[in-house]
């Protein structure tokens, strides 16, 4: 049933949905701010939505209270928090407000403020997985599955029509044409189509920042795939000389140290590729985040042979984002754009720092592939 | 709305039952008309206030959401709302337990008694649902004409002044305009001669002294005149009404926002009598003649979850029923007066009694005179505080915490009397209109050992210069100096200033 607050609260949520646009760079750059809440929900701290008047500052004021306690004992509760004042609990204090946005509204959001086009799905008609679903009644079908009540209904509503029903003694018999049973229609069930491979160096030049600024780009970039398909697979991969697929939280924590062969990446993820993810099925996004170190030359002609071949006829798109360390020499992304400027899968992007991380989200997504 | 229930039959009757008891006991209100809402709805209502129509405006989403996002956690929920109307409407929650529904109802009498007849909601509208309703169709054809984003975020600026009222000006009976004549008066009726015999006159009053006089007194009334306004002025919203330079949707918007103002006021100024007065007739009403023995229990439940006090925290309900409990016990011993003023003896003032019997003449004297401020000052006493428990508290710099400060009576007093002055909000008055003859507004904090937060006067000051259009300026004390905050084209400036 629709209110009439519900259009203040929709005026309400659409300036909650201005602020967060405004301040969506800030957020964006302290990945900390949002905290993931439940499955599809974030909750954004929010400063000052509500109207400025003239009052008094907190901290000189003071209040009186009832009850035990000596002078100089404390109340409780933390020092920027003012205590009520004056009121019993029937307003809510002056905090922070929390807002609550779905996964889904604040990809939108992002996808406004940074241009985003949206992607255009490959081959999403062939992919649909059947679900059946009970919707409707019909006058036949098997006895498990006998609606009872719309049966007696029937009954009912025969035996009247037919004057054999009598008030008061109403015994309801029905008849085989009066049985109904649920029927089912089955649904195309969209069923996920996306995949994307997390590629990260973890040689001993990734330090911990280099690693945040990664987790917070993937967050968005998660966001974004996950709000532009049904369902997005995530997999990631972390290597140093050597490659192996791990879980989403070792991806962000390890730190190896060692050198580091790119190539062996690019192997794993285009096996991976090849064995479970053909690509006339699925949308797949390779990103590949590095400082930009490789062991050797000649492993970097491999890296580019491996994308040639082996990767980039599958892919919808390619992304290397080159986070930008104290020790790497930054080489490989110079390498990359030599060999594959021309072409429009492989997306290239340097991140400087934390500031840098929106940019590098649109260089990423701005394709719209 | 579909949404509100068929008020039952056997609420219906409850009421009937309720009525009969608070009309034996005195109380005298308006008709009362019950509706019975599920929680959404009465969420909703919260949100506007307690009304079923207001002009549209995000903040009501806003307090809606933060409504029903502590009811779905299960933090808190709404009991009861009545709002002060003729007849006066009051909103029960589906699906309260019987018990509930009887306090609310009893508790509902009494406020309604308390809106009829106190005096400081004599002035109110009674017919306010209308008005609210009128307000937001006057809003919405605004809207409609001008754009909502624009009506909206001048009604923002609007809201961010809605405390610089004077609610007491209603009740101030002033003298009649003075009448123009007076200023043309010729001067040199009374020219400031000095008494003089007539051959001393030309000593005593020499013509350079006449003559300097007169320039004084000139210069006197030019000051007068150019003052503006005369005296500094409280309702700051009703000077920018009168002299911002407004289109006439905005007078009309800033009207309608004053008013609204002015309609809640009297509810903040006797917040504590009002529950007080609701509670401590509920728990009349149900213990002495409404409940079955079977409810006791759950009645005992309700009462103490409304009348729990918390570190930090001052319950109006618990504070005002024991002061009305107080006065009646008071009145009923003779415990007033020249002479138990006077008595020093702490054994004697226990064991006073005059069975003078007059505390529920007393108490209904009260609800019909005094407001939060007068009933305090008269009534809360040494012994209520000492017995009751009442301390002030404080941030303590040192500790970094909110600490219990002092249990002394003088100054649990003072701060409790602090806090109600102006419903806790601080007094800004416009100084002068005309400020540096710039025609800027000068508006002037009278700094009552608090100050203002600083980073909300800010905004406010540029919502006050969007309003007035030329440059705003604010008189304040911050940390004991005089500082002039002033806004010019959306930008702060602060310098020192004297603050007299």
């Amino acid at each position: 049933m629709s209110q009439k607050i519900d259009l203040d609260h929709g005026r309400f949520r659409q300036i909650i949905r201005g602020k967060i646009k405004q301040n969506l760079r800030k957020y964006i750059s302290q990945g900390e701010m949002i905290a993931k809440k439940g499955k599809n929900m974030v909750s954004i701290p929010l400063p000052s939505v509500d109207i400025p008047h003239f009052k008094h500052g907190d901290k000189q004021q003071g209040g009186v209270g009832q009850g035990e306690g000596n002078v100089g004992d404390s109340l409780g509760g933390d020092g920027d928090q003012a205590p009520g004042k004056g009121e019993a609990g029937d307003r809510p204090g002056d905090h922070l407000l929390d807002i609550e946005v779905s996964l889904q509204e604040l990809a939108e959001i992002m996808g406004e403020e940074l241009e985003l086009p949206r992607i255009q799905p490959k081959g999403t008609e062939k992919i649909v997985a059947w679900k059946d679903k009970y919707s409707g009644i019909r006058t036949t079908g098997p006895e498990s599955l006998r609606h009872f009540r719309r049966t007696y209904k029937q009954a009912i509503r025969r035996q009247i029509a037919m004057g054999t029903y009598d008030a008061k003694n109403p015994v309801i018999v029905p008849i085989r044409d009066d049985k109904r049973y649920r029927s089912w229609r089955s649904e195309p069930l969209p069923q996920s189509n996306a995949v994307i491979i997390y590629m990260m160096d973890v040689s001993g030049s990734m330090g911990d920042e280099q690693k945040e600024i990664v987790r917070i780009e993937s967050f968005w970039i998660d966001t974004w795939l996950q709000s532009q398909y049904h369902g997005v697979i995530s997999r990631y991969i972390i290597h140093d000389a050597m490659a192996k697929e791990v879980d989403r939280d070792t991806f962000f924590r390890t730190r190896e140290s060692g050198g580091t062969m790119i190539s062996s990446a690019y192997k794993l993820c285009a096996k991976m590729i090849s064995d479970e993810y053909p690509s006339e099925l699925w949308n797949i996004y390779p990103f590949h985040f590095s400082d930009g170190d490789n062991w050797s030359v000649d492993d970097t002609h491999t890296c580019v042979d491996l994308l040639k071949k082996d990767v980039l006829p599958y892919v919808n798109l390619f992304c290397y984002g080159q986070v930008e360390s104290p020790y790497g020499s930054g080489q490989f992304i110079k390498d990359l754009t030599e060999h594959f400027d021309e072409d429009e899968r492989v997306v290239t992007s340097e991140i400087k720092g934390k500031d840098a991380i929106m940019d590098s989200i649109k260089e990423f997504l701005g394709k719209g592939r | 709305m579909s949404a509100i229930k068929r008020f039952p039959a056997y609420l219906r009757d409850v009421q009937e039952e309720i009525e009969g008891y608070a009309k034996n006991f005195g109380l005298d209100f308006f008709p009362i008309i019950y509706e019975v809402l599920d929680y959404k709805t009465m969420n909703e209502v919260a949100a506007y206030g307690g009304f079923p129509t207001r002009y549209p405006h995000w903040r009501f989403g806003m307090d809606y959401e933060q409504l029903a996002k502590s009811y779905e956690w299960g933090l808190s929920k709404i009991y009861e709302m009545v709002i002060n109307t003729n007849p006066a409407y009051a909103y029960l929650l589906e699906g309260n337990s019987l018990v509930d529904q009887k306090i609310v109802m009893a508790h509902v009498c009494a406020h309604v008694d308390f809106f009829k007849n106190n005096y400081f909601f004599s002035k109110t509208n009674r017919k306010m649902i209308d008005g609210m309703a009128n307000h937001a169709a006057r809003v919405r054809r605004h809207m409609a004409r001008h754009g909502q984003d624009v009506v909206e975020d001048f009604i923002d600026t609007c809201l961010s002044l809605e405390n610089l009222i004077d609610p007491m000006s209603a009740y101030i009976v002033r003298a009649p305009k003075a009448k123009p004549e007076e200023d043309d008066n010729d001067p040199k009726d009374h020219s400031g001669r000095l008494r003089a015999k007539g051959y001393m006159e030309s000593f005593i009053n020499p013509p350079e002294y006449l003559e300097k006089q007169r320039k004084k007194r000139e210069e006197e009334a030019k000051r007068q005149k150019r003052r503006f306004p005369e005296q500094p002025q409280r309702d700051v919203m009703q000077f920018l009404i009168e002299h911002a330079p407004l289109d006439h949707w905005q007078t009309d918007v800033l009207e309608i926002v004053r008013d609204e103002a002015y309609y809640f006021a009297p509810q903040a100024m006797t917040k504590i009598m009002n529950e007080g007065w609701a509670s401590y007739w509920h728990s009349r009403i149900l213990t002495e003649k409404a409940l079955t023995a079977a409810e006791i229990i759950d009645y005992a439940d309700a009462n103490s979850g409304v009348m729990a006090t918390s570190p930090g925290r001052l319950n109006p309900y618990k504070l005002g029923v024991e002061l009305f409990r107080n006065i009646e016990e008071r009145w009923n011993r003779g415990q007033y007066g020249k002479e138990w003023d006077e008595c020093d003896s702490m054994d004697q003032k226990r064991h006073w009694d005059r069975r003078t019997g007059l505390g529920r003449k007393r108490l209904f004297e009260v609800r019909r005179l005094y407001n939060d401020i007068t009933f305090i000052d008269e009534f809360f006493t040494l012994e209520f505080c000492v017995d009751q428990k009442f301390y002030a508290f404080g941030f303590s710099e040192r500790s970094g915490n909110w600490e219990i400060m002092s249990r002394e009576f003088k100054k649990v007093k003072d701060q409790l009397l602090r806090m109600l002055t102006n419903r806790g909000q601080p007094v800004i008055v416009v100084e002068d209109g005309n400020f540096e003859n710039r025609s800027e507004l000068l508006l002037r904090h009278i700094h009552e050992g608090t100050d203002l937060d600083t980073a909300q006067a800010r905004d406010t000051l540029r919502n006050t210069a969007k309003l007035w259009t030329r440059p705003v300026s604010l008189l304040t004390k911050i940390e004991g100096k005089g500082k002039l905050l002033r806004c010019e084209d959306g930008n702060l400036s602060e310098r020192s200033a004297d603050y007299p």
